[in-house]
């Protein structure tokens, strides 16, 4: 019996996989950030109506990192990032995979500004040429807001989106295919009902401080400025839960321990990025099937 | 009836009245919005084809198709032509309907045969079938890696990627559904 050819082709993605993985590591060791692991099985996960966890055991397969990110970054360590597996029921796609590589990253002290720059340097060590293809990586690159992207690619405005509860699938059929084209795209500020973690703007509490990262249209990460009112928190998380579970969704315990220590937190951002997809732009693959050893049809 | 998980390439779905099969999937879902279910669909009787896009809670009539073990026979000016081997009942194919699928047929192939009110509108091949190569670049002498590949041509004049050390005259096994070479056969 010949080797499995469907598993020895994909040797030179997994090499580059391989490589890419280290330079993130090396980037974040050499700019004074603790990596960390935390557990992959939770009570629960922070309540998203469009995100369903995988249960286990008696609890749940965290969908990331988050919480117990937070809860480390309260207590007083001032940067921090992970590099694990997640998981998320029923995503499968050519960009998702149920199972995928995330990295998480922190930063106290600042706002989600501080992590586009970071964005911006990471790929920089990444990509040292600064051009990828036909995009210029050179910073900085486009910031622009969800309304901006709405008024200039959508078929409706962003107002009337959210009326009409299209926001997003304007998002994701007719402005995420013309982001990050040129040159990598933020797109920034996004609804407040939109963002169950994020800080309000202080001058435009309308909007929340998220943004999302997007090259070639392809969404890369996802950030914002952490919200540290545990009492707003604590409300943002009941109405979420009250929804998931109003559509039967399993119930999550309220993560007590995380809404206490919320409280010792000050000025903070995060950001979660899909390895996976950062790789299948390094290497220009079609498909996220392209960059992982097996998809979950394989097994 | 199926609900949006169910949705996949190759899916087929009854829509008003008439039976379409999914010909492209893609699951999408921005940042941390609601899934979108894209798909490119045919249908099955004009071969028009359609896009759609789907969201979470939507279900679906499943097609109301009969699927009959049938007989490849020949080829001829009607089409691909097969045979009921139970009343000798036969059904030609075109070229058209049967796509990338009329490569991978042989004679007196067992094959099941789609059928919509009597008409044959699709086919499902055995998973796995050996063609031999017709024309495959020679092996370079010192290329051992493990996942190298060229282009190959088989006799039924398809084109696919083989790892180097396959030649002309090898028989191989082709997966019918992704089209992909799956392993050498031994003689």
């Amino acid at each position: 019996m010949e080797p499995n050819w469907a598993l020895a082709k994909k040797r030179p993605a997994l090499e580059k996989r391989a490589r890419i993985v280290h330079a993130i590591r090396a980037f974040f060791m050499a700019g004074d950030f603790l990596e960390v692991e935390t557990p992959h099985r939770l009570p629960g996960n922070a309540p998203e109506l469009h995100i369903d966890a995988v249960a286990c055991g008696d609890g749940f397969l965290h969908t990331s990192p988050e919480l117990c990110m937070k809860r480390l970054l309260a207590a007083g360590y001032p940067r921090l990032f992970q590099i694990c597996r997640c998981w998320r029921q029923g995503e499968r796609g050519a960009r998702h995979l149920p199972e995928y590589t995330m990295l998480e990253w922190y930063r106290s002290g600042c706002n989600y500004r501080a992590l586009m720059d970071d964005c911006e340097t990471l790929f920089a060590a990444l990509c040292p040429e600064r051009q990828l293809a036909e995009i210029d990586l050179t910073p900085p690159w486009e910031r622009l807001t969800v309304a901006e992207a709405f008024a200039r690619y959508g078929s409706l405005s962003l107002k009337e989106a959210l009326a009409t509860e299209r926001f997003d699938e304007i998002i994701a059929l007719e402005i995420e295919p013309r982001l990050g084209q040129e040159r990598p795209t933020f797109l920034l500020d996004y609804p407040a009902t939109h963002a169950a973690l994020a800080r309000r703007k202080p001058d435009n509490p309308q909007v929340a401080e998220r943004f999302e990262l997007y090259v070639r249209g392809l969404e890369l990460a996802n950030a914002f400025s952490e919200l540290t009112d545990p009492d707003e928190q604590r409300r943002r998380f009941e109405q979420e839960e009250a929804e998931r579970r109003r559509l039967g969704k399993a119930p999550y315990p309220t993560p007590e321990k995380f809404l206490r220590e919320l409280a010792t937190l000050s000025d903070a951002a995060g950001i979660a990025l899909g390895v996976d997809r950062l790789v299948m732009l390094l290497t220009s693959a079609q498909t996220i099937d392209e960059v992982v050893a097996f998809t979950p049809e394989e097994l | 009836m199926y609900t949006c998980a169910d949705l996949k390439k190759g899916l087929k779905l009854m829509i008003d009245g008439e039976p379409y099969v999914i010909t492209q999937f893609d699951f999408t879902k921005p940042g941390k919005g609601q899934a979108l279910y894209k798909c490119k669909m045919r249908n099955m009787i004009t071969g028009n084809i359609y896009d759609r896009t789907y969201r979470s809670g939507e279900s679906f009539e499943p097609a109301a198709l009969e699927d009959r073990d049938m007989q490849y026979l020949y080829q001829d000016d009607s089409g691909y032509v097969f045979m009921d081997t139970k009343n000798y009942e036969q059904v030609s194919l075109s070229e058209e309907t049967l796509g990338d699928d009329h490569y991978f047929l042989k004679d007196n192939m067992e094959v099941k045969i789609l059928l919509f009110n009597g008409r044959g509108i699709g086919i499902t091949l055995p998973n796995f079938v050996n063609l031999r190569v017709t024309h495959a670049d020679p092996w370079v002498k010192g290329d051992t890696a493990a996942g190298n590949n060229k282009p190959a041509t088989v006799e039924s004049g398809y084109n696919l990627a083989v790892p180097s050390f396959v030649e002309t005259d090898d028989l191989i096994q082709i997966d019918t559904r992704t089209g992909e070479y799956v392993t050498r056969v031994k003689e």
